[in-house]
This record gives C-alpha cells, sequence and structure tokens, in this order.
C-alpha cells in the first residue's frame, strides 16, 4: 500500500517538477504556500476581465504581444504553466515580485485590485 | 530711467523667448503622441524630487519634462528645466541622463549642464521595505532645476545673476539610499541624499520623501479618460541637512506640498504640484510641472522587424 502511494506520489510530483523547472516556470517552485493560496476577489466577473484586459493592453502586451502569444525571449501567457499550473495567488505573486534575473519587473506599482483584475483576465484565455 | 525700461523689456523679451521655445517644443511632443506617432505607456509617481523604488521597465526609454517656477524674495523670476532619458538596461537596473536649462526675468536663458545617474536595487523581489541604490555625476552651474536640495542650498543661492553663477562648474557625485514600500495602493518613498563635489567642498546631506496612492485602484471596465484610476495624488517633502561640518537644519531650506498627476489618454503623464518653503531660508512658492512620455521598448524598434 505504501510502495503504491509512493509510486503514485512520484508519478504525480515528475511532470509538476518537469514543468515547474520549464523556462518560464521555474518560479513557480518559489511561491510560497500561504500566496499559492490566495483567493481571486474578481474571479469570474466578466467586468473584470474587460478591466484585466485594458490593464493587459497598457502594461503586458509590448513583451508578451497583443494576443498573449509571447515575443522572442519572453514567453506566451497561453501556456500550460499559466493556464493550468499556477493557481491565481502563484500569479498575484509573481506580478508583485517579478522575475528580474529573467528580465519581468515587479509590477507591485499597479494596485492589488488591477492586479487581480488583470489575473483575471489571463485566466480566461482559450 | 527710459533705458533701464527698455533693458527690463527686452530681457523680459528674452526670457519670454526661451520660455516659449520651450512650451513650442512641448507643444510638438503633445503633437506627436496625441496622432500616435510615439505609442506609449506610463504609470508615474506624482513626485518631482523623490525617487521611489520602481525602475523603469526593462527596454523602455522614458523622455520627460520636469519644470519649476519659483521667485526668491526680492529676485527675479525663474524657470528651471530637467529634459530626462531614462532607460530600463535591466528589471533590476535604470539608467538617466539629463540636459539642464534655466530661465531667468530679466536675465538670460542659459543651458546649465547634464547629469548621468544609475538607480540599481540589490534584493530581486519584492519587500516591505525595498531599498535602491542611486549613484549620479552632475556637471552643472547655475542650475535652478531644484531636483534635489543638500546642505545649505538656500534661497539666496537663486539671486546670483546667470554671468556670474554660471562661472562655478559644480562637478559632483551624488549617493542616494532610496527605500520604498507599496502597500494597500499606497507608496511610500523615503530618500537619503549625500553630495560631495569633486572638488574640495565638504559632504553634503539632504532628504526627500512622498507618500502617493491612486484615487481609485480598480480599473474601470470601459476605457475612459477622466476615470478616478487615472489620478494619482499625494505629498512630498524635501530639505537640506546641513554638511559633514554642520549637519542639521540650522541654515537649511525645506520644501512641502500636494501633487497630483493624471495619465491622460496615450498614456501620457502630467503631473503639477504646488510647493512650499518652509522657512525663510527657502524660496516661498515653487509650481512644478511634468510631462513624461514612455516609448516602449525602444532599442528594438531598431531592429528588423521592430514596430
Amino acid at each position: 500500500m505504501m510502495r503504491r502511494l509512493i509510486l503514485l506520489c512520484w508519478l504525480a510530483g515528475v511532470p509538476l517538477l518537469a514543468a515547474a523547472s520549464l523556462p518560464d516556470g521555474s518560479w513557480l517552485g518559489r511561491v510560497p504556500p500561504r500566496e499559492h493560496e490566495k483567493v481571486n476577489p474578481y474571479r469570474g466577473r466578466p467586468d473584470a476581465v474587460a478591466a484585466g484586459r485594458r490593464i493587459y493592453q497598457d502594461h503586458c502586451k509590448k513583451c508578451h504581444g497583443e494576443d498573449a502569444e509571447g515575443t522572442g525571449k519572453r514567453p506566451p501567457l497561453r501556456s500550460d504553466v499559466v493556464q493550468k499550473l499556477a493557481s491565481d495567488g502563484d500569479l498575484h505573486w509573481l506580478l508583485v515580485n517579478g522575475y528580474m534575473k529573467k528580465g519581468m519587473p515587479s509590477w507591485s506599482k499597479l494596485p492589488d485590485p488591477q492586479l487581480w483584475q488583470l489575473i483575471t483576465y489571463l485566466k480566461s484565455l482559450p | 530711467m527710459q533705458l533701464s525700461c527698455n533693458k527690463a523689456k527686452g530681457s523680459y523679451a528674452a526670457w519670454y523667448s526661451g520660455l516659449s521655445g520651450g512650451i513650442a517644443l512641448l507643444g510638438a511632443m503633445l503633437v506627436l503622441l496625441v496622432t500616435g506617432v510615439i505609442p506609449l505607456a506610463a504609470q508615474e509617481r506624482p513626485y518631482f524630487v523623490t525617487y521611489s523604488h520602481e525602475m523603469e521597465e526593462p527596454g523602455n526609454l522614458e523622455i520627460a519634462s520636469y519644470n519649476v517656477v519659483g521667485q526668491p524674495r526680492g529676485s527675479n523670476l525663474f524657470l528651471g528645466s530637467n529634459l530626462e532619458f531614462e532607460y530600463g538596461v535591466k528589471a533590476w537596473w535604470t539608467s538617466e541622463f539629463y540636459l539642464d536649462g534655466q530661465s531667468t526675468q530679466n536675465d538670460s536663458t542659459i543651458f546649465t549642464g547634464y547629469r548621468w545617474e544609475n538607480r540599481f536595487r540589490p534584493l530581486l523581489s519584492e519587500h516591505f521595505l525595498n531599498p535602491v541604490l542611486y549613484v549620479e555625476y552632475e556637471n552643472i552651474s547655475a542650475d535652478k532645476g531644484l531636483r534635489e536640495v543638500v546642505g545649505h542650498d538656500g534661497a539666496a543661492d537663486f539671486a546670483e545673476a546667470n554671468a556670474i553663477a554660471r562661472r562655478g562648474v559644480e562637478r559632483e557625485m551624488e549617493l542616494k539610499l532610496i527605500l520604498g514600500s507599496n502597500f494597500r495602493g499606497w507608496n511610500v518613498s523615503e530618500n537619503f541624499v549625500a553630495e560631495k563635489s569633486l572638488a574640495a567642498n565638504p559632504w553634503e546631506f539632504g532628504y526627500a520623501w512622498a507618500v502617493s496612492r491612486p484615487l481609485a485602484l480598480a480599473a474601470k471596465a470601459q476605457a475612459c479618460s477622466l476615470c478616478l484610476e487615472k489620478f494619482q495624488a499625494g505629498f512630498e517633502m524635501y530639505g537640506g541637512l546641513g554638511d559633514r561640518f554642520g549637519f542639521g537644519l540650522h541654515d537649511t531650506s525645506h520644501y512641502a506640498g500636494p501633487t497630483l498627476n493624471w495619465t491622460a489618454p496615450n498614456e501620457t503623464t502630467f503631473s503639477f504640484s504646488p510647493q512650499f518653503g518652509l522657512n525663510d531660508y527657502s524660496i516661498p512658492h515653487l509650481y512644478r510641472f511634468a510631462v513624461s512620455w514612455e516609448i516602449e521598448q525602444f532599442l528594438g524598434r531598431f531592429r528588423r522587424g521592430g514596430k
């Protein structure tokens, strides 16, 4: 029974770790659990999607592309890392702290509600 | 009497001509912005002297015009201007180059020098208090831009005629410790300034602090020009702290005032602040205004396929 449990954990854990260590996903391993579990107060709200789209156009599209498809070395935001692996809290942590070694600046200058609106938009992308 | 009156009129005309030249330049840049020739994005703090810990986004070039109008007691009205070019080299490193000038009523309009500064963010993630290290070299004379106040800088420095004041060229290194925090939409920034002339003058010290907040924290779903999230209001205070041989508030000038900025359509930012001298050593009133534009991914535009 114990062996099966270890095998199950290993099978589930390896893809997660592999994805998290991808060039654009390595930051996931640095998110504190408390941040990971943060709840997006705007989740699912259509007005937040529209507002988040405006924020994206103002601040993000220059690097991540008009449709979040990525440009040059800047990663796409329609990837599995952003859409499936990262929770809303993970994305909030990334936006606040940035990933300066890789060129992603901190967006702590945007107020929290705008960061959550932006995340709501990103998570709404097909 | 007639001669002196004509001379005064001539000086005023020269001053006005210099001023209108600056306004024409601003106007030309505004036309470019409104017609969309320069695409922009900005989210600037409404500070004129204080630096926040927020860095320029990597690859972006910000062009800004900072201006201050003031009149020391018994002296001529002046307009001090800085044209700033700020480039985000890395997410943790911002470099800025300034061209400075000033125009004094009944005197002349002159170029006063240049500054080159670099800001480094040693901690690569956000904390409650975020330090930034600032190093600047400046080569200026007769400067009236008031981008910092240190040592025993005071109103009397602004009374000297330009022809005399510009004889003394100041080559200085300036160091700043910038501390900044963002909390629930508020930004609080504190700067500690130490300046050393490369000639024999002693170290001089100063401070600046400011606080600001957008008038609304959440963004509106519809595009809007005058919605509250486009405005930031705050308060700024700065002054000198004497020098190595006389550290403290004695014979130092201090200023404080409310600040406001508006991010206009096309993401151009206009800032304004009336500021008040807090003692007799200071200029009684200063009126500051600035316009800034940000060119996204500046160098990328020169690469093949760059937009």
